[in-house]
């Protein structure tokens, strides 16, 4: 039985906007899945409608096997959720936010310590302190720890690491690959891109539909032209250049280098491209084949 | 190689009672630059970019900005910047139209002049069916590409954009990234944080504040050459994973 199931499931607000159109995937147990796409994709939606915070127009769905409707009460006493907005008391030192949240589970901290130790112990030495008064990555931490010490069989993360800097992201993707090991499904959102490839699998998400389900690694093998990273030294002019370009299908800036696909394989069409650059004036110019990243692919997918 | 200096901070300082936010920093950032301010949350950014705007007195240390200086001028420096950031933009409850002559208005530009920009600007955002549309029912690309637009209406010699492409999706990020060059094209200096290491690198130069000092700055070449890494990414972590500081 999958851990999470949503079937053809759509959300409209009042306002008349749709921000969850029939989606449906499933997350078996154990497994750890992402939600990956930008604001307004409907990542957020998908959450609360999957925490029983808000309820689908249509579709049906359930999280360890309750119905999202009939069993809200079940579901609500089995997961974890931290939401994408610092939630948690803000008047409340660290130790009585997580007190506070043990004690609605009907638990207690030292009951499930073993779970949270390894996160807990790095904001320890501020439990006396105001939730509100911490810093934004030990808020973090304390968020996960409140959302965690009830055991829950299913952790719903939204957006854990947006506006993190890339090492603190780093650290985080550490603690959630303990906690899959021992055992927990989560079910993570991120807008960051290389984040999905430290997922299971993934649903590329963009305006209320998703794009793509699978693994990581598949959806990179599905990228349907051979990819090329390019390099010059005036990289602005470079791109503007590629596009004029009638062989070049497409074509978008990737950090140090530019991606490009072109249209129609033929035998010399890097040297012939290269060739055509060099004229207009383009110097110190790289071109190799790489493979697809996940971001290729959404630009891809995007792009239909 | 003369080139004009439009940002200069020497020893730059703020402090917060004991804590030291922003610790003697001091660089200089070019006219037309793309300048890239990264650094770890809590390294003392948002700090730094306060007291450059003209909105936090410094503690010690100079700097001018465009020419003005942040203790005795600092109504001119607002005068003469552009800012946005992710956060604070738009008003969402008025219309395209509205907001940029709201804007407009604020930066003192004159009626007809304002105008005219206005109908310029909708023009080449292709918003022209969307101008009476309430800009909180536009996608938030558009918004975020209006939102640019308007902090550089008045012609600012400098535009800060702080974290300008958080969650917006990759197409239109590399969007944004084509006004940011077209604005520097036109001699904007651009002033640019991002968590996206693969925007540092389209940054002319970059600083890496760690712990609220300036510890690296260069261009992005020679930042891996120096740190023997093949990405940003990798440079970043080197630089920032002693930071003691957390979060903010």
């Amino acid at each position: 039985m999958p851990a999470v199931v949503l079937n053809k499931i759509s959300k409209r607000y009042e306002k008349g906007h749709l921000a969850v159109d029939e989606a449906s995937f499933s997350v078996e147990e154990g497994e750890l899945f992402g939600l990956i796409g930008p604001d307004g994709a409907g990542k957020t939606s998908i959450f609360r409608i999957l925490t029983t915070l808000l309820l689908a127009n249509s579709g049906h769905g359930s999280v360890m096997g309750f119905d999202l409707e009939k069993d809200f009460k079940k579901i609500r006493e089995t997961v974890g959720y931290m939401p994408g907005k610092f939630s948690l008391y803000p008047d409340l030192s660290v130790e009585e936010n997580l007190n506070f949240f043990a004690t609605l589970f009907n638990t207690s901290i030292s009951e499930n310590y073993d779970l949270i130790k390894d996160i807990y112990i790095q904001i320890e030495p501020f439990k006396k302190r105001r939730a509100g008064k911490l810093s934004g990555g030990m808020k973090q931490k304390l968020a996960l720890c409140c959302a965690l010490i009830h055991r829950p069989t299913v952790l719903f993360l939204d957006e854990p690491t947006t506006g993190v800097d890339s090492v603190s992201r780093k650290e985080f993707w550490e603690m959630l690959k303990r906690l899959k090991n021992q055992g927990i499904t989560i079910l993570v959102s991120t807008p960051y891109m290389d984040e999905a490839t430290l997922c299971e699998r993934i649903a590329l998400m963009q305006d209320g539909k998703i794009l793509s389900i699978d693994e990581p690694k598949n959806i990179i093998a599905e990228y349907p032209d051979p990819l090329f990273a390019i390099k010059a030294v005036r990289m602005s002019d470079l791109l503007k250049d590629l596009r004029q370009q009638d062989a070049v299908k497409s074509c978008f800036s990737f950090g140090e280098y530019h991606h490009i696909s072109f249209k129609n394989a033929t035998q010399n069409q890097t040297q012939n491209l290269v060739d055509k650059l060099s004229v207009l004036g383009h110097a110190k110019l790289e071109i190799k084949i790489i493979e697809a990243s996940i971001e290729d692919c959404f630009i891809n997918l995007l792009s239909k | 190689m003369q080139q004009e200096i439009v940002i200069s901070a020497h020893n730059l300082t703020k402090k917060f009672g004991d804590f030291v936010a922003t610790n003697q920093i001091t660089f200089e950032v070019y006219a037309g630059e793309i300048f890239g301010f990264l650094g770890a949350n809590g390294a003392g950014k948002t700090t730094a970019m306060k007291m450059l705007c003209g909105l936090s007195t410094p503690s010690s240390g100079e700097a001018t900005i465009a020419g003005f200086d942040v203790y005795k001028e600092p109504d001119k420096i607002k005068q003469n910047i552009g800012y946005m950031s992710q956060k604070f933009s738009l008003y969402e409850d008025l219309t395209v139209a509205e907001n940029i002559q709201f804007f407009g208005g604020i930066y003192g530009l004159k009626s007809k002049e304002l105008k005219a920009k206005t109908k310029e600007l909708i023009e080449t955002l292709g918003l022209t069916n969307e101008a009476h549309k309430l800009v909180g029912s536009l996608p938030i690309g558009w918004k975020q590409k209006l939102a640019f637009s308007v902090a550089i209406i008045h012609e600012p010699k400098i535009v800060f954009l702080d974290e300008p492409t958080g969650g917006v999706d990759p197409l239109t990020r590399r969007q944004f990234w084509d006004l940011i060059y077209a604005a520097s094209d036109r001699g904007i200096t651009i002033f640019v944080t991002t968590h996206y290491m693969d925007e540092a690198e389209y940054c002319d130069r970059i600083s890496m504040m760690v712990d609220g000092y300036i510890k690296a700055l260069d261009s992005p070449e020679n930042l891996k050459k120096a740190h023997g890494a093949s990405t940003m990414d990798e440079v970043f972590f080197n630089l920032a994973r002693g930071a003691q500081r957390q979060g903010d």
